[in-house]
């Protein structure tokens, strides 16, 4: 029998190599893959969550780990939906309109799938329209939006301006971050929610979706 | 190393006590009567919006920020009697996307120096730095198409508008180092800085020179590893890299930002480029830096530091909010010119060298980060950048000198960094000792992770 422990060490210390292998053979094996994720592949991203919290992780550790997380859930993704099982929520995310940075919006991507989340990542510099038609296309429930610019901070209001107006807003609940972008001002432009940092991105995805 | 015009073979500067702010071998003249690093060290101011939308519908207000923020600047100037200032003015996207904008605010703030030269005496110089725009596309292409063609007549529009120094943040590399800084991928780090970022650099560059020789009075001053190092700088600073990860892709990132010193580039150099005093040491050319007196704009562990070999003292970037003195780039000019008062009248008595000493005495070992921009380790760095010949050599060589700095350091026992931070130094030496000699070699052995992410022609390189 597969040690399933191996599992959870290899997620834990980013080993993607590890992470398949051992999640091919437990699933050969007939393993539940609600036992694999419940069990051990969740609760090693929580731990990963925590060392990097009080920093004993930094990013690397964090992306290898989401990583090998994402390399074992494409192996039993098939197996939930045929079961009728959904990911754990469907996010489209992107730069805003008129800002070309992307390495925080990156690294909530990645999280976020690590996280067991489908992530369509519409890349930096993306216009409301744009959004608008992912959600559409993506069957969505979440829309992360970032910025960096206090200059392109509006347009995070008039993408969720375009979302009211292509009558989508009310299927979607809308995070928004990046460096110039305020609690007060998530509230302020009808953001459902705020994270300063990646982890807390992905922790109030969990909730939002939760609360769907 | 692709054909260049100054190949720095030997340094400018290679004894530390050279080294010092205000004075660099081959000061420049530009704008209104303003010599750069020939004794003084001046303010160099850089004002931005605030959270406003930049477009035609409110271009009008956007024209009304600009003139009520230099007008604020240049009267603190004025006011306490600064013997000279540069402004510099980053145009944001949308002004680069529409380069006529951009144009159009260069040549509200040339006037606005005019006038205070012929007014106050005031020695004034614009820099205006154009956004890269070629990072739009995935992956990115960098030698052609809409975003260049934007870019470039961007540089040569505002040129026309009475840009006295261009510069520009280049990101040629970015789209791999990205990447590769976020997984700690030191081979990845290494293709990028050591690859494809210089030879974007030296192409970008020659464009930029080329812009430069045909106005009489204008001068190419430099880049900025800000995409590169910054990035890491501003990772390290929130706890989610390593800050001996951060230093040494600073020490790195110094051979391509040289490559604009190469192709024609004198200086000063971009305020944010803290690989400053390394591209000073090695080209004898004037820099501008910033430190304490930007946490306007971002956090850094090298506030003073930053400051002991300037040229150029700056703020980085300030919003257009007010605060109870008055605006903030109005506030911001005031710190600033005090500081360079500190340093002109240090200079004037003497004391230059101990204001230096004690500037880097203050941060130096407190930081990673800080303990490679000491006069001693950037000469050390600078000089295992110019005993090698190729792009790729010096990138390498100054990685490997910045984590024999950072071994110093803690041998005697003069920095301490923590039981991870060493796990992280330890691995790093480790990857640059395995990083094969051949660049080809390096490609290949990263092929398999950067594939698609970059556009092979856009540095000259043949496609997979």
């Amino acid at each position: 029998m597969t040690e399933l422990q191996k599992l959870y060490d290899a997620i834990l210390s980013g080993d993607t190599k590890t992470a398949v292998a051992v999640t091919r053979e437990a699933l050969a094996e007939n393993a539940d893959p609600m036992e694999l994720i419940g069990r051990y592949m969740i609760p090693a991203m929580d731990e990963v969550g925590r060392l990097f919290q009080c920093e004993e992780y930094f990013v690397p550790e964090l992306l290898l780990a989401a990583r090998a997380m994402k390399g074992s859930l494409e192996l039993i993704r098939p197996l939930l939906a045929a079961s009728g099982l959904q990911p754990a929520g469907r996010v489209v995310i992107g730069t805003v309109k008129g800002d070309l940075h992307d390495i925080g919006k990156n690294i909530v991507a990645s999280m976020l799938e690590g996280g067991g989340f489908e992530v369509i990542d519409l890349g930096a510099d993306v216009a409301p329209e744009r959004f608008v038609e992912a959600i559409q296309q993506g069957n969505a429930n979440l829309v992360c939006l970032s910025a960096l610019l206090t200059v392109t901070m509006p347009s995070m209001r008039t993408t969720i301006e375009a979302l009211k107006q292509a009558g989508v807003r009310d299927r979607v609940k809308v995070l928004v971050g990046g460096a110039p972008v305020t609690r007060q001002f998530a509230q302020q432009i009808g953001a459902d929610g705020y994270s300063e940092d990646a982890p807390g991105a992905v922790a109030l995805a969990r909730q939002m979706v939760a609360a769907l | 190393m692709e054909p260049s015009v100054r190949a720095y073979a030997a340094l400018a500067m290679s004894d530390p006590s050279e080294l010092v702010f205000g004075r660099a071998p081959t000061p420049v003249t530009c704008g209104f009567d303003l010599t750069i690093g020939a004794g003084q060290v001046y303010p160099e101011v850089n004002f931005t919006l605030p959270a406003i939308t930049v477009s035609a519908e409110n271009w009008s207000e956007i024209v009304s920020q600009y003139t009520e923020m230099v007008t604020g600047i240049l009267r603190r100037a004025a006011a306490l009697r600064a013997p000279g200032i540069v402004l510099e003015f980053e145009l944001l996207p949308a002004m680069t996307e529409c380069p006529e904008w951009g144009a159009e605010i260069t040549a509200l703030l040339h006037r606005a120096l005019e006038e205070a030269h012929g007014k106050h005496g005031l020695r004034c110089a614009l820099r205006v730095t154009p956004t890269d725009i070629r990072e739009q596309g995935k992956p990115p292409l960098l030698r052609g198409g809409p975003g260049v063609e934007k870019l470039l007549r961007s540089f040569e529009l505002c040129a026309q508008a009475g840009a006295d120094i261009l510069s520009i943040e280049s990101i040629g590399g970015k789209e791999v180092h990205d990447q590769a800084l976020l997984y700690g991928d030191v081979p990845g780090i290494m293709f990028a800085l050591g690859v494809l970022a210089p030879r974007d650099m030296a192409w970008l560059w020659r464009q930029i020179a080329g812009i430069c020789e045909g106005h009489s009075a204008l001068i190419a001053g430099g880049d900025s590893a800000c995409a590169f190092a910054n990035t890491a700088m501003q990772l390290a600073h929130q706890r989610m890299l390593p800050e001996v990860l951060a230093a040494v892709v600073r020490g790195m990132s110094a051979v391509r930002s040289l490559v604009a010193f190469e192709q024609g580039a004198i200086g000063p150099s971009k305020d944010c480029a803290y690989e400053g005093p390394i591209l000073k040491s090695i080209t004898g050319c004037p820099i501008s830096m910033e430190g304490r007196s930007a946490t306007c704009a971002h956090f850094s562990p090298m506030g003073n530091i930053a400051s002991a070999m300037c040229d150029l003292w700056s703020n980085e970037s300030v919003q257009n909010v007010r605060l109870l003195s008055g605006s903030a780039p109005e506030a911001y000019t005031e710190s600033l010119i005090y500081d360079c008062r500190l340093m002109n009248a240090a200079s004037e008595r003497g004391g230059a060298l101990m204001l230096r000493d004690w500037l880097t005495a203050s941060d130096r070992w407190l930081s990673p980060q800080a303990a490679v921009l000491s006069p001693e380790a950037t000469v050390e760095i600078a000089s295992a950048i110019v005993a090698a010949e190729s792009h790729y050599d010096r990138t390498l060589a100054a990685g490997r000198a910045v984590v024999s700095i950072l071994r110093a350091g803690l041998g005697s026992g003069a920095m301490q960094i923590s039981p991870k931070e060493r796990q992280w130094l330890d691995r790093i030496e480790r990857e640059l000792c395995a990083i094969p000699p051949d660049e080809m070699d390096l490609r290949q052995q990263v092929e398999e992770r950067y594939e698609g992410m970059f556009d092979p022609p856009s540095y000259g390189l043949l496609a997979y």
